[in-house]
């Protein structure tokens, strides 16, 4: 059986694949953290307003990815029990051992971010209940309760300087992610310099996607009318981090098969044969053309806001499935070329198993429970359903 | 004491970032001096006194796979796993016409050459065949060691690539990060394997037990600290070529008659 799966010549240790499906799914969640937490701060440092309704419901949506994010890697380990040593004795030349401090500080950041804007309701919650709630929401508002004009002010003024670290933090967070493939001399279709900013323009646009989904579904839920200006300067940021990742995605493949190295051959064969269909079909058209046609013609339609609506949710829906398959390409498709450079391999995702993809659901399947029970603790429809009517 | 929320703030900042970066120095200062002291081996042995090189001449490799045999036994490398820490590779270029000048060269290792190789092509098909022993080159610039992200692959001072298996965590990097394949994962130990050059036998005085098994004196090993030794002289005199050496990986394995088709 095992022969055909694999073709030419592969090393005898590589008849088996390292790094399966939850390989794949920890990039792409960490991607959708960056890309959320960078759509938030469109209106927390750029002071974009039309994003406000979805700023504070951003950065929960990235908490709840963040909290899940290292899950996949430990899982992985062939020894979990001593993860926890890449915090005590990091080992500074591999660009895995930054992974908990970089994860760490981030969480920091993205909680602090997350009190800052939330304060003000904690505290107000925390006066206005009993009980257990109001312990609650005492601890969380950690016991003082000035939300004075000036205190919020001040607030407002210091979440601003965090979110402003915040970005290039995000920025790191995915970019050293792309880092830890692109470092990899060894393997042809990981090696290059352009992999930190791919892996994070497409983490962007993936965040925003979901972004998009997410907020389209909660207010389908809770019966509440859609901001369309919110929405359509949304999908218009996702328009234009697509060019870009699109442009990069290009341009790495194009100067692979313009330098035509002694690898050349490997990577043809990988992208016609292996994941020809993942990568040109998935990642390319359906991930990125169609959403870019469909979101251009969103940008010209007058009126018809459900029209438009309906095409954004279908662009989101396929760029978070493109990406996806972008993050396949890199992860599965780096290991099914040989690196004799004259042989292919076959990765079978099995169903049941540590590695498996039971586990790989669940583990996506988390952050969307974490974030119905943060926003039941921390709601941010207010601003979300500030400026539009309840439905019928 | 009135302590304003944002005192507070700070204060909490510094607390937590104290304490992660104090312990991180302090255990890292631990672990070093620890393994400064402790050279693996004692007794007799100093490993500042050796630094070992290995040498393969596929000229004389005759493909009978004892060495990949000896390796697996010696090792307690599973026999029922497809993993290895040393295989030998055979290839074989077929006649083509002279007009077309593309080659086509036929690879393989099957079962690491254990069992030897079957003829499966014709003689009077092939132009040139050849076998290649393969193993950890134990680089001098090794990206296996590079890439981990606790340091539990490491390069002793006598030039050995080693994992600690108490330390490993099993991520699976340096496997990744290895350009030869010489690296695989220990399901048993549920941490990354690799070749050691034997080194529970080198610091004894023997030689690895691949090396004592070839029967065609195709695998050499010694001392690149002796100058006379039988590695030193074959690097001194011969015509020697590294695997993929555009890699910067340095590595101490030394080839003699490598074809062009070799990677
Ligand atoms: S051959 Fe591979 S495993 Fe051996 S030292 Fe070099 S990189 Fe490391
Ligand atoms: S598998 Fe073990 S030795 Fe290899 S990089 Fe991970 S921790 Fe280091």
């Amino acid at each position: 059986m095992l022969d055909n799966l694999i073709w030419g010549y592969v090393y005898p240790n590589e008849s088996e694949i390292q790094w399966s499906i939850l390989i794949v799914l920890y990039p792409y969640i960490t991607g959708l953290v960056a890309g959320a937490f960078i759509a938030s701060s469109l209106y927390h440092v750029f002071g974009k307003n039309e994003i406000k309704p979805v700023a504070r419901f951003a950065l929960l949506t990235a908490l709840s990815f963040l909290l899940v994010a290292m899950l996949p890697l430990l899982v992985h380990l062939g020894r979990p029990e001593r993860g926890i040593e890449i915090m005590f004795t990091p080992h500074l030349t591999s660009a895995m051992s930054g992974f908990g401090y970089i994860f760490s500080f981030y969480l920091i950041i993205v909680v602090l971010e997350i009190w800052l804007s939330f304060r003000e309701d904690i505290v107000k919650k925390a006066l206005s209940s009993h009980g257990w709630k109001e312990l609650l929401y005492s601890s969380l508002a950690l016991f003082s309760f000035d939300i004075s004009e000036k205190a919020l002010h001040d607030d407002e003024k210091f979440a601003r300087k965090l979110a402003i670290i915040g970005i290039p933090s995000a920025a790191f967070l995915h970019g050293y992610v792309g880092f830890i493939f692109g470092g990899i001399k060894a393997n042809p279709w990981w090696s290059t310099p352009l992999m930190p900013i791919i892996f994070l323009m497409s983490a962007i646009v993936s965040g925003i996607a979901l972004l998009i989904l997410l907020y389209i579904a909660a207010m389908k839920i809770r019966k509440h009318a859609i901001d369309h200006k919110c929405l359509q300067s949304l999908a218009h940021y996702l328009w234009i981090f697509l060019i870009l990742d699109v442009t990069l995605e290009l341009l790495e493949i194009i100067s692979m098969k313009y330098a035509s190295r002694e690898d050349i051959d490997i990577i043809n064969r990988l992208l016609s044969d292996k994941i020809g269909f993942t990568f040109w079909g998935v990642q390319l058209t359906l991930g990125i053309l169609i959403p870019f046609i469909l979101l251009l013609m969103v940008n010209f339609i007058k009126k018809r806001d459900t029209l438009k609506m309906i095409m954004i949710s279908i662009s989101c829906i396929f760029v978070v499935i493109g990406v996806f398959a972008m993050r396949w390409n890199v992860v599965i498709g780096g290991q099914e070329i040989s690196k004799s450079l004259v042989g292919t391999l076959t990765y079978v995702p099995v169903f049941f198993s540590q590695e498996g993809v039971l586990p790989a659901i669940i583990i996506f399947m988390l952050p969307f429970i974490i974030l119905r029970v943060v926003t039941a603790i921390l709601p941010p429809w207010k601003d979300m359903e500030e400026e539009t009517q309840k439905l019928k | 004491m009135d302590i304003s929320r944002r005192e507070f703030t700070k204060i909490g900042c510094k607390i937590i970032i104290g304490a992660t970066a104090g312990t991180t120095i302090v255990e890292s200062l631990i672990t070093n001096s620890i393994a400064a002291e402790n050279s693996p081996v004692k007794g007799g042995y100093n490993w500042e006194e050796h630094f070992w090189g290995y040498v393969v001449d596929t000229r004389k490799c005759i493909g009978c796979g004892r060495c990949a045999n000896a390796c697996k036994l010696e090792n307690h490398v599973p026999f029922d796993e497809e993993v290895y820490r040393t295989w030998i590779e055979r290839y074989r270029v077929k006649k083509t016409s002279l007009e077309t000048r593309e080659e086509e060269v036929v690879i393989d290792s099957p079962d690491g050459g254990i069992e030897g190789f079957v003829d499966d092509i014709p003689a009077e098909e092939i132009k040139k065949a050849f076998f290649v022993p393969k193993i950890c080159n134990h680089c001098d610039n090794p990206p296996c060691v590079q890439v981990c992200p606790v340091g539990a692959t490491y390069t002793t001072k006598d030039g050995v690539v080693l994992v600690d298996y108490e330390y490993c965590i099993g991520c699976r990097y340096c496997i990744q990060g290895c350009p030869y394949g010489a690296r695989y994962f220990n399901t048993e130990k549920g941490t990354a394997d690799k070749c050691t050059w034997c080194y529970h036998r080198i610091t004894k005085g023997l030689l690895p037990a691949c090396v004592q098994a070839c029967p065609t004196g195709a695998r050499k090993f010694g001392d690149m600290l002796d100058k006379d030794s039988e590695v030193n002289k074959i690097i001194d005199e011969e015509r020697i070529n590294l695997l993929k050496p555009d890699l910067g990986t340095k590595p101490k394995v030394f080839y003699i008659g490598l074809d062009r088709e070799v990677k």
